[in-house]
Order: structure tokens, then C-alpha cells, then sequence
């Protein structure tokens, strides 16, 4: 299983901002080990951020999003302790979901 | 009487096996639902008008309220900051892509109403290349180009 996700979320004059890191190495598929073998693709592949239960950013990414990926974005509405959920799931098929609170 | 009832059965068990068969067929499709939201051949697609046509977006027209916030040199390709933002009401998609990229198309943002247009991520850069945000905005397309200089290429070079 992944390694959490860092999730900070703020409110501030009736808009939410979330900013997201995830931990995931995010394998391009281009390149190749020391035997020269090409690394197959791992990459995140969907992710969907919640807000109070409801789906308000959903994001598809190539293996060109950096590794250990980064999202920042603003929701308007929201207020302290709503609660922000965040899943993403890879290419092959492994998912990780975390929650945070918005202060 | 006895006909009846196992007539009655039947047809009990018969509803009963149609409805098993439509929850196997609901759990069997749910992996590969969730997979098919990904957009493959936009994500596969090499070229920028490729790219474009995988996405649905024809030929998008430039754009002066798209702005793409990054510095004009990045010195890690393999971690180059943007923030794509959208002056352009009603706007529904921001997506990143990068020119020279194997493929082109970087990620993908699908807002809701509630979200203010602006995203920042982190994407990686084979070489100095166009950027390109590309906005739908009320069923249209829209793109602004920055060009980010690599000095540092992100994949192992």
C-alpha cells in the first residue's frame, strides 16, 4: 500500500483552498534500468477530491505529472471543519484514499 | 394445486436468477467502468493536434484570458511548477500539455462549478518545449502557449 497523502485545506474569506501531495513514483515507462530493460509505466491515473461528501475536482494524469505529485486549487463555499477527501487510483489498479479538515 | 405451486416457484426463482445475474454484471463492470473515465488515447496521442482530437477539442482558438504562470526556465524538468489559470466563464476542463512530450497531454482537470479555475500542479518536461493549457469553457475550446526552457531534462537526460 501507498504512503499517505499530505492534505491541507484552509478556509479564508468563503473560499477553500486544498493543496494536495501525494507519495507516488509516478514511472514515465521511458526509461530503462541499469540492464537496460525498459521500467514499465506506474502512474496515478484518476483522482477525485471530495468536499463535504460532494465530488468537486476530479483529475485525469499521463505519467508526465512529477513524481510524488503536487495539486493546489481553490473551491468557493466550504467552511472549518468540512471535511476534504481525497482518492486517487493508478494504473494498475492501486487506490488510496485520505481525509483531512479544512481549518 | 401442487402444479400451481411450483409453477409459483419457478417463477420466483427465475426472478430471483435474473436479479443475481445484473449484480454479477454490476460488479463485474465496476473495475473496468472506473477505467474507462480515463481518457487512454488522449493520454496516448503524440502530437498536439492528435492530442486535440482524442480530447474532443477540434481546433481550439487562442485565448487571451488564459494565463499560465511558470517560470520562463526550469532547471529540473522532472519538477516544473504551473498554475493554468482561466479568466473564461462557465470554464469546465483545464488540461496541460507539453509539445515535445512523448505524448502530449500531462493531466487533466474536470471542475465543477463550485472550483475557482485556477490549478497549480507539478509536471515533468522531456526539453524545452511550448506549454500549452488548453480550456473548455460552455462546450468550446481554448488554449494559451508559454514556452518553459529546460536545462535539466526530466527523463534521465
Amino acid at each position: 500500500m501507498a504512503n499517505p497523502m499530505k492534505i491541507r485545506a484552509t478556509n479564508k474569506d468563503g473560499i477553500t483552498e486544498i493543496k494536495i501531495l501525494m507519495n507516488h513514483e509516478m514511472e514515465t515507462g521511458q526509461r530503462k534500468d541499469a540492464s537496460g530493460n525498459l521500467i514499465p509505466a506506474w502512474f496515478i491515473n484518476e483522482v477525485n477530491v471530495d468536499l463535504n461528501g460532494k465530488s468537486v475536482l476530479k483529475a485525469e494524469w499521463g505519467p508526465s505529472v512529477s513524481k510524488n505529485p503536487y495539486m493546489a486549487f481553490k473551491v468557493k463555499g466550504g467552511k472549518a471543519g468540512d471535511k476534504v477527501v481525497c482518492t486517487w487510483t493508478d494504473n494498475k489498479g492501486d487506490k488510496r484514499t485520505d481525509e483531512a479538515t479544512v481549518s | 394445486m401442487n402444479t400451481n405451486t411450483t409453477r409459483f416457484d419457478r417463477r420466483q426463482i427465475l426472478k430471483a436468477a435474473s436479479g443475481l445475474g445484473l449484480v454479477a454484471l454490476g460488479t463485474s463492470m465496476v473495475p473496468s467502468m472506473a477505467f474507462a473515465a480515463w481518457n487512454k488515447a488522449a493520454f496516448e496521442a503524440k502530437g498536439m493536434s492528435d492530442t486535440y482530437n482524442a480530447l474532443g477539442a477540434g481546433s481550439p482558438s487562442n485565448s487571451n484570458d488564459i494565463q499560465i504562470v511558470a517560470s520562463d526556465i526550469a532547471e529540473n524538468g522532472a519538477v516544473v511548477p504551473v498554475t493554468a489559470v482561466s479568466k473564461i466563464p462557465n470554464t469546465e476542463q483545464i488540461s496541460i500539455l507539453v509539445e515535445k512530450n512523448p505524448s502530449a497531454l500531462a493531466a487533466l482537470f474536470d471542475l465543477t462549478a463550485d472550483v475557482v479555475p485556477e490549478i497549480t500542479t507539478r509536471i515533468k518536461m522531456g526539453q524545452t518545449s511550448n506549454v500549452t493549457v488548453l480550456v473548455k469553457a460552455g462546450g468550446k475550446y481554448y488554449t494559451a502557449t508559454k514556452e518553459i526552457k529546460v536545462t535539466l531534462g526530466g527523463c534521465g537526460g
